[in-house]
Formats: structure tokens, sequence, C-alpha cells
């Protein structure tokens, strides 16, 4: 069985990390900081100015352990690729059905279906928790998406998919702010905006989403799955098309969810914030440490998953779709099976 | 043609798919069965040589035939005092007469007996959890399994497709358990329809 381990995420510049004996042992100037157990961490995430001895990074790589390096900000720069590097016929058959026009429509249509059911079910549960009327609003954007779904069967290209996932997407962020009911003259979304983020929101949005992406990533990896191959998303040098696909049903459930939580509860707070001249936003690291803190507790909530309809993590949901839709690029299985949230 | 690897056939003749994962898919996993077997073999595989009672033991010897076209390593191979070599295959669950083990000794008899130029009449099959062993006679019926499973295996390696699962007990001794899915179903099941259109859940 694969187990749901700890994501090490290490943010403070500087920091040092070393293998001792079976643990992770991190150092800042030279003073130890913590001892990890190398049993308890999945894989290792560390931001801008990190540092990991080589001794370490070959035992992650031989336990299968990724390592992601970004930037300060969060961007992507790279990632260990371990000694299991994935199946090639898996691959053949991924790049065969991206050239497949009718194969890449039909995937794309269940990930745009298993994005806008979740969007759906985001939003009917912030519905029953509303006051006022926003319940009415939300509801009424529901239906709107349900339009949208109602479409997806007959659009005959993938672009067609994208217009109807757009159309939807729009639908959505109209009534996002009114999941949210602490701060909300701060917390206030116009439009989604991605780097510079604009507002708070946005700021918290792509942070998340790179977290979560980085995830997805590493579940394709480990699967063998190619993460620059997408069906829903464009091919685009140097972006992981695959592993934004996978995630476009778990950015309602588990990004956007985690935030209005941390916001509905107040742990994320106005506080929490910088606000730049000429009106860009960064999030401090303090909220950075408290958002990766909520999500890997909430990686670790169990749901049952509706195919397989065995208990599951959150956290291996990722790993779980990316191993379906490998089933299905093999032939293995007729369609693939979107992730949908109950 | 290249050699059918001795593993194989033992995968094979459990479970065809069991063995187009392993060899075709790549799929790797360990589960309590394959970690405690990674230790005893680990152990087996440790020592090269060693003589008792005019009985040499060769460890991790590696195996060929050319004529049926296998090849491997067998776990222990012991040499009687006449020189002439019997396979013993390790297991770490409790003696428990399954025909899988039984054709992956065999093809290990196969190979010996070309390596060698000798007739092999039995092998042994070691189990650790009970501390027994217990012979192998190489019948012409199994001989001909060793020889139908390296057919099934080449067949599978130039398919390069999966088998249907087995979806029986075998499963639940199965490592491959998660990656195979064989009691999921392979089309959506009922009430699970991704361009559902109800609102709220009834």
């Amino acid at each position: 069985m694969r187990q749901l381990l700890n994501t090490l995420y290490i943010q403070t510049q500087g920091t040092y990390l070393h293998l001792d004996t079976d643990n992770i042992r991190v150092e800042v100037e030279r003073e130890r900081k913590a001892m990890i157990p190398l049993h308890h961490v999945e894989s290792v995430v560390v931001f801008g100015n990190v540092l990991l001895s080589p001794f370490l990074i070959h035992r992650l790589a031989r336990e299968h352990k990724p390592v992601t390096w970004l930037t300060e900000h969060g961007r992507f720069m790279a990632r260990t690729e371990t000694p299991v590097s994935g199946n090639v016929l898996l691959r053949v058959a991924q790049h065969g059905c991206a050239c497949d026009r009718a194969r890449t429509l039909a995937v794309a249509r269940f990930i745009a279906a298993g994005k806008l059911q979740n969007q759906k079910t985001t939003l009917l549960r912030s519905a029953r928790e509303a006051l006022g009327n926003d319940p009415e609003l939300l509801r009424q954007a529901a239906r709107d998406i349900n339009g949208q779904i109602g479409c997806l069967p007959l659009a005959e290209t993938v672009d067609e998919v994208r217009g109807i996932e757009g159309t939807a997407a729009r639908a959505y962020w109209e009534v996002f702010p009114l999941m949210l009911r602490a701060n909300r003259d701060f917390f206030w979304l116009t439009e989604r905006t991605r780097r510079p983020a604009r507002d708070a929101i946005n700021a918290t949005l792509n942070f998340v989403y790179t977290v979560l992406a980085n995830d997805c990533a590493s579940a394709c990896q480990a699967v063998g799955l190619d993460p620059q191959v997408g069906f829903l998303h464009a091919l685009r040098p140097g972006r992981s098309s695959l592993a934004l696909d996978l995630m476009e049903e778990l950015r309602a459930v588990v990004a956007d969810r985690a935030i209005i939580t941390l916001i509905n509860r107040q742990q994320l707070t106005p506080r929490d914030f910088v606000l730049h001249e000429g009106n860009t936003v960064t999030i401090k690291d303090e909220a950075r440490k408290l958002i990766l803190a909520h999500l890997t507790e909430r990686r670790k909530e169990e749901v049952t998953h509706p195919l397989t309809a065995r208990k599951t993590p959150l956290g291996l949901v990722p790993h779980v779709q990316a191993r379906l839709l490998a089933q299905h690029l093999r032939g293995d299985r007729a369609h693939y099976p979107p992730y949908l949230h109950r | 043609m290249e050699e059918v690897m001795l593993s194989a056939l033992q995968h094979f003749v459990f479970c065809p798919r069991q063995c187009a994962l392993i060899h075709v898919e790549q799929v790797w996993a360990e589960n309590e069965f394959t970690a405690r077997g990674q230790q005893h073999h680990d152990r087996a595989h440790g020592g090269g040589t060693e003589e008792r009672g005019g009985v040499r033991t060769l460890r991790a010897l590696p195996l060929v035939s050319r004529q049926h076209g296998l090849a491997g390593v067998g776990d222990v191979v012991e040499l009687l005092p006449d020189g002439s070599p019997r396979p013993v295959e390790y297991k770490s669950g409790r003696a428990r007469p399954r025909l899988a083990d039984e054709v992956q000794l065999c093809a290990q008899a196969l190979c010996l007996e070309e390596m060698f130029g000798v007739s092999i009449p039995e092998g042994f099959i070691y189990h650790a959890a009970s501390h027994k062993r217990r012979v192998v006679a190489f019948t012409p019926a199994l001989r001909q399994a060793v020889l139908d499973a390296r057919d099934g295996v080449r067949d599978l390696l130039r398919r390069q497709t999966l088998p249907p699962p087995a979806a029986d007990d075998r499963c639940l001794h199965c490592s491959l358990l998660e990656s195979c899915e064989p009691f999921a179903a392979r089309e959506f099941p009922r009430g699970f329809d991704p361009f559902s259109t109800t609102l709220e859940d009834p």
C-alpha cells in the first residue's frame, strides 16, 4: 500500500539539510533546528537558498522521494528524477493519445467535467453556511456551472471544452468572495491575476496552486507519466500541462476550500500580507508557514474515492488519478474517471 | 530470442496480469510479503559457497538454458557428493504447495541439466516460516508446465498489453493490488456520472 507521508517544506533562507543516519538534520547558521526521520517524509520541497547535502539527495533518490527546488517565491525550478523513471510504453501511449484528436477530446471533457462538478460542490457547500442574499447567489452560480456541464458532452473540440470551462470559471470567481465571511472588505477579489498578484486572495491562490501543482507533477512522475504532455491544457514549452490537467479536479476542493477555511476562521487576516507600492501583494513568511501546515493537515483527511470506493487520504488523490489516467492511456480502462468530491 | 527470466515464470503462473505489470509495465510495489521475501533473499544470496556433510552449497548461481531459452539466478544450488546439482528455492511463507513455485524450481533444474550435462530428478522448496523443506519431483507434466509458462511469458512480452485481472483470492496476497485494481469497475460504476447535472445530493 502506498502510504501518505509528509512533504517537508523548507522556506527559511540559508537552511542546510544533511543526512544524519536515518534522519534529515535541519541546520540554520550551523545550529541544529530539527531532526526528521526519513521514514516520515515522502518528498522534500525547498524554497530559494536552501542547501541539501549530496548524501541526502542520493538517499532520497534511492527511496524514490523527490526533491523539488522552487525559487524563494515559489516558482518551479527543478525536480530530481529518481531511478524509477517510468515505463516507456506508457509514455508512448500518452503521446499517442495526445496526437489523437478524438481521444484527447474525450480525456479533456472528463477532466473539465471533474473540475466543474467540484466547483459546483464547493459553491453548494458554502451556500449552506452563507447568510443574507449570498446563498441564493451561490446557488445561481452553481446552476450556471451546471448549464456548462450540460454543454460538455456536446463540445466537438478541445478549444470548445476550454471555452466552456472559461465560462464556468467566470461564474465561479464572480461569487468566490461570497464564500468568505471574515474581513470581506480586505479579501475582495475582482479578477484572477497571476504573477504578480494584485490582491491578497490572488497572492494566496497563486501560492497554494504552486504547492498543489507540485504534488500533481510528482504524482505523474511516480506513475511514469510525462508531466508535460497534457490534454486539456495546450502543450507549451516548459509547462507541466499534464500536472495542470490533474490539478483541475482538485483546485476547488483542496486549494480554494483551504483558503476559504483559513480566512473564515480568521487564521489568515489582513496582517499576514504586505501591500507594495504599485498595487502588488505578497504573503508574509509566517503566514506561508501557516498555509503549508494547514494543507498538510488537509492532505491527511480521508475521502471515499467515488470510483475505487476506497478510503483515500486527500493527499494521495493525485496519485490515484494519475494511475487511473495511466490505465486509460494503456487501454486497461475505457474512460478516464475524474475525481468527483462528495 | 531473448531468454525468459525465471522469476517471470513464477509471476506468470501465479497471475499473467501480475507478470505483465512487473515485466511489461515495470510496476513494483512492496508489501509485507515481498519485504520479508527480500530479507530472506538477501540472506540466501549473502554467502558464496559452503560445504557440509559432503554437500556443497552454491548461492546466487547464474543459470541459463540456451535450449529452452531461460535465464536467471538460483537462490541456492546444492552439489551432492557425486557432483550432481539440486536446486533449492527459498520461500518466506509457510509450506503451501503452489504450482508457481514448483514451475520456478523446475525451470532452474532445466537450466542446471543443460549446464552440468546431467539429469535432475528432484529439487527442494524451503519454507522459512515453518523451517520445512519439501521435495518436488520434476515430472514430465511439470517440465511441460515450465515450457508452457515460458511461451506464455514470451507472448505477453510481445503483446505488451495487460491481460484482464484475476479478481479472486490470489489478489489478497498480491503486492500489486493497488496498481492492478482487480475489483474496481473497468467501466464507470453505477451512479458515477461526471456529466450529471443534479444540483444537490438527493
